[in-house]
């Protein structure tokens, strides 16, 4: 049976080494200028010696170029494009149709993986996408299984699904943080508690905490649980969903480690020996649980979830 | 084409932009073309971003468009959700009835409704939504290519951007000139998804940005509140657009169609901002070199104002002062109290339907396109039956009393509180 690639997002190129030896086919990395909410920040040098990791183990590698882009920066793409075709790199990752224009003009070849994360929600624009250059689709979170399923039996593209870690809620151009500080008049506060680690965000009526931070992109506000769907991977592999992403932002880097070890089984198992996946599956799941920060509750995403409008 | 030229001496803007307006059902469409909207946008019954609209029915838009022909106005339909696979089926349908009935263009996000117009309603014009959330020249120029007629930029983008935009790309530039905004870059938001299992790419946006929230650091496994007791919480709700000030540099880029937000917003709103926003086009393009923005016009749309206002990303980043932090409303001035329907020239009374409490003796205010502001104190009020009134009670409720100006049908009474 087919097997979804298991792609993984490193911290640093020595993590990404971790990663390879973990079980990993692919990961994806970048740097904010160009990536949005990377587990990592990846320099040009950290690219070029990402790629010698990457042959080393026959990983394969996918770099960030899904921000939102002003006029400011569009002009830089195609010098960075370039030096990504230059290493060779496995594919880029766009969601602004302005990378798409710099791909076609300088590296035609270039594999294209589109990925706005909250717009791929149907199988008509994920082939969309695929005629104007794009080899694979990355879905939308706020999916169901049934809708994934459905999208991949139509796809004349490559089909991501995130099946672990956190997700984004919201991107705002504003800096949100800055501002509440500035409005409480702690300005000798602003800078620093702009790109402080660790801030959150509680929801007293629904207890839940959801991570925020800001970079070079704005504000991001993150999913207050962890999807965990490590135990019910069958039916995605049965449909032949071509990859399995593992998104590690905000996460430790042996936390990452580990729930990649545990997926590599799973997905093994899933495809190979479906008796002893069913048998072990349960397991694999406690051992992620019991790896968990607290702060972080597991569930199931959108995946069983129903959504109204 | 150029924006303006010198004529008998005097220069004046030849390129004048279009002014849109929303409108949630059929009066408020109809308020909105008489007082001015060279265009009006509107929401179906399906794939739109307000599913708790009104919205309107196919024979409802057919009434709008043989109305707005009339003053040579157009409509377009929102049709700008993120479909899921099972809102492909009917689509065709739709779109092809949006085409039978007149309208003049669409407003779209998904790709997927793109090509399904282009291929069975080829006669509606294709905007791209905010939804999009372009921000460069180079993603307009591919929208440009797809053969899109207009692109609605984000709301992120400055004055500066659009005009290396405008010098770069070929192709109709919409932006917001008033109402309230996204704080998220649109269509990059899924807080209600997560909140309150509601899609907010389809309709069912629950504003989870307008709540409080408390903002904590972990140390450790420990929260660390980042706030004392008496402060306000953190909140991200943006102040509402308001870019009365900037229009004349709108119109020096020739930006094609300026947008005013509010399809859930009343008659009364719709009537008073596009009013203002009227004049102050008009006004500019007639003469911009001697172009003032006139008190009376601030004054006018803080009478509808249900938030406090500010110019956002057009005239840079915006701070905090842009926000609202502890009062996330005000309370707004003026009572929109009566629709002007008839007026006898030779007894000075008005036939008015009520819209709210007012009784003799209240001072109240008359606006609309053919007159200036005044006020008017109310003295006897009768109902259809010529009975005096204690005062205008009922909702819908016809009645009359003098007025001593001139007024015309669709102007409206307000009164202050």
């Amino acid at each position: 049976m087919k097997k979804p690639e298991l792609l993984v997002t490193p911290t640093s190129v020595a993590h990404m080494e971790q990663l390879a030896q973990a079980g990993a086919n692919a990961v994806m990395i970048g740097e904010q200028r160009y990536g949005l909410r990377l587990a990592g920040e990846f320099s040009r040098q950290h690219i070029i010696d990402a790629m010698q990791v990457a042959r080393k183990y026959g990983v394969r590698v996918y770099v960030a170029m899904n921000a939102l882009f002003h006029n400011d920066k569009v002009d830089e793409l195609s010098d960075y494009v370039r030096f990504l075709s230059e290493q060779q790199v496995d594919a880029i990752v766009f969601g602004d149709p302005a990378v798409l224009m710099t791909v076609r003009e300088v590296a035609p070849h270039m594999k294209l993986h589109w990925n706005t994360e909250t717009t791929a929600t149907n199988w008509y624009a994920c082939n969309y996408w695929g005629r104007k250059g794009a080899k694979r689709a990355v879905l939308a979170r706020e999916l169901n299984m049934e809708e994934i399923i459905d999208i991949k039996n139509h796809a004349e593209v490559e089909i991501e699904v995130q099946v672990h870690g956190m997700t984004c809620m919201f991107q705002s151009k504003r800096s949100l943080i800055g501002n509440y500080f500035e409005y409480q008049g702690k300005f000798m506060e602003v800078q620093q508690m702009k790109y402080a680690k660790g801030l959150f965000l509680y929801d007293k009526e629904r207890d839940n905490k959801y991570p925020i931070f800001e970079d070079e992109n704005g504000t991001h506000i993150m999913s207050p649980n962890d999807i965990c769907i490590i135990d019910e991977l069958e039916d995605m592999i049965d449909a032949g969903i071509d990859s399995f992403k593992i998104d590690g932002v905000l996460h430790e880097p042996e936390y990452i480690t580990e729930v990649t070890k545990l997926y590599r089984r799973a997905i093994d198992l899933c495809a190979e020996n479906r008796e002893q996946y069913e048998e072990e599956k349960g397991e694999l799941f406690a051992r992620i649980e019991a790896i968990q920060p607290t702060h972080r509750p597991l569930d199931t995403g959108f995946f069983f979830k129903e959504t109204v409008y | 084409m150029s924006i303006s030229q010198i004529i008998n001496g005097k220069r004046v803007i030849v390129k004048k932009p279009e002014l849109l307006a929303p409108a949630g059902n059929l009066e408020k469409l109809k308020v909105a073309v008489h007082y001015g909207a060279d265009a009006v946008f509107i929401g179906g019954q399906e794939y739109g971003l307000r599913s708790n609209a009104d919205n309107f029915t196919l024979e409802e838009m057919a009434e709008g468009v043989q109305f707005a022909k009339q003053y040579g106005a157009k409509i377009y339909v929102t049709t700008n959700i993120y479909a899921h696979n099972e809102n492909i089926p009917g689509l065709e349908e739709y779109l092809r009835g949006l085409e039978s009935v007149g309208v003049h263009g669409i407003i779209v996000a998904d790709p997927l409704i793109i090509e399904t117009a282009r291929r069975v309603a080829p006669k509606l014009e294709v905007h791209l939504s905010t939804q999009q959330s372009l921000t460069n020249w180079k993603a307009v120029q591919f929208w440009k290519e797809e053969g899109l007629e207009r692109v609605v930029l984000a709301r992120e983008t400055s004055a500066e951007e659009i005009r290396e935009i405008k010098e770069k790309v070929d192709i109709e530039i919409e932006t917001f000139i008033h109402g309230a905004m996204c704080i998220a870059y649109s269509g990059r938001c899924v807080l209600s998804n997560h909140m309150t299992a509601r899609d907010s790419n389809r309709g069912g946006c629950c504003q989870s940005c307008r709540w409080d929230y408390d903002l904590y650091k972990l140390e450790g496994d420990e929260a660390v509140a980042l706030f004392d007791e008496q402060d306000d919480p953190f909140a991200m709700s943006p102040k509402d657009l308001n870019l009365i000030q900037s229009i004349p540099k709108m119109i020096e880029l020739g930006i094609d169609s300026l947008k005013i937000e509010g399809r859930m917003k009343s008659i009364h709103y719709v009537a008073t901002v596009v009013s203002v926003y009227r004049k102050v086009i008009d006004a500019y393009c007639a003469d911009p070199d001697n172009f003032v923005i006139r008190k009376e016009w601030l004054d006018e749309l803080d009478k509808c104002a249900n938030r406090d206002t500010a110019p956002a990303f057009f005239e840079g980043v915006p701070g905090y002062k842009e926000q609202m932090f502890g009062v996330h409303s005000k309370k707004t001035t003026y009572d929109f109290v009566g629709l002007v329907l008839d007026y006898d020239k030779d007894t000075g009374i008005v036939t008015l339907q009520q819209r709210n409490f007012f009784k003799p003796g209240d001072e109240v205010e008359f606006f609309g396109p053919e007159i200036e502001n005044f006020t008017q104190v109310i003295e006897t009020i009768w109902d259809e039956e010529g009975n005096e009134l204690d005062a205008a009670r009922h909702p819908l409720q016809i009645v009359r009393f003098k007025v001593d100006r001139e007024v015309f049908p669709y102007n409206m009474m307000r009164k202050g509180h």
